[in-house]
């Protein structure tokens, strides 16, 4: 690490559409609210993502003792698609990227 | 609760209800209501929690909401006029039993919004002397009929 061979050196030409501010992935998140009850917010889980009724329990506990959990995650376009079907079945959920 | 169990599962993903005339007609009536706040398209906060932001940044949720809020608020009429066409039905379909979940969902939401219910809320303390006792027994009544959907689910 100590060498210096600047002739090897070879900066990273940007790619045309390989914008990184659209390659990095977000992750959807879903945050406590007192309104939902528990079991609605497991059953949610098991229905949207087809997660087993044990990995969406866990997720649920996760968003009511710590307060939000990260429940699915992808492109923009992915992310939007699982937010907006959280929000219609009354979930509070954002994205953001990792 | 000792109570028995008044939503069971049916063969095939759908739910026999065994509810009262009077209940059946509290459904419809707050499908109803619930459609009028819906369509007048105001600010009222308690509608908030139907539409939260999906983006922090102020373009992109911008953005979110032209992509996505009418479809929401079509999926949620739908679910309404579910609500309203099924509440005298003993048997409901699964999508049937699906969009009651959603519309009880809804009213929880509107209702608990507006009353700033919190997780420790200690309803046995409710009475009639309570400042909104009704809209509050209102709550806890859809509670627990969505919690009997739930489990029959």
């Amino acid at each position: 690490m100590t060498t210096l061979a600047p002739a090897e050196v070879e900066v990273e030409q940007p790619v045309a559409g390989d914008d990184p501010e659209h390659e990095r992935p977000w992750v959807v998140i879903v945050w406590n609210d007192p309104i939902n009850l528990m079991s609605y917010v497991t059953l949610v889980f098991q229905k949207l993502f087809g997660y087993s009724r044990e990995h969406a329990t866990k997720l649920m506990l996760q968003v009511h003792y710590e307060g939000k959990s990260v429940v699915s995650g992808g492109s923009r376009e992915k992310a939007e698609l699982d937010v907006a079907r959280l929000h219609a079945y009354g979930l509070w959920a954002t994205m953001q990227q990792d | 609760m000792a109570f028995r169990s008044r939503i069971r599962r049916l063969p095939g993903g759908g739910v026999r209800v065994e509810l009262s005339q009077d209940e059946r007609d509290l459904l419809r009536q707050v499908a109803g209501e619930l459609r009028v706040l819906l369509e007048a398209e105001t600010d009222d906060p308690s509608l908030r929690r139907l539409y939260p932001s999906a983006h922090e940044d102020a373009d992109r949720e911008r953005e979110y909401r032209e992509l996505t809020r009418n479809q929401l608020a079509a999926g949620r009429r739908r679910t309404l006029d579910v609500l309203e066409e099924t509440a005298g039905r003993e048997e409901l379909r699964a999508e049937e039993a699906d969009a009651w979940l959603r519309a009880l969902n809804d009213a929880r939401l509107v209702l608990g919004t507006r009353l700033d219910v919190t997780e420790d809320y200690d309803w046995e303390a409710l009475d009639e002397a309570t400042p909104r006792a009704q809209e509050l027994a209102l709550y806890a009544y859809l509670s627990w009929l969505q919690e009997q959907l739930i489990e029959a689910l």
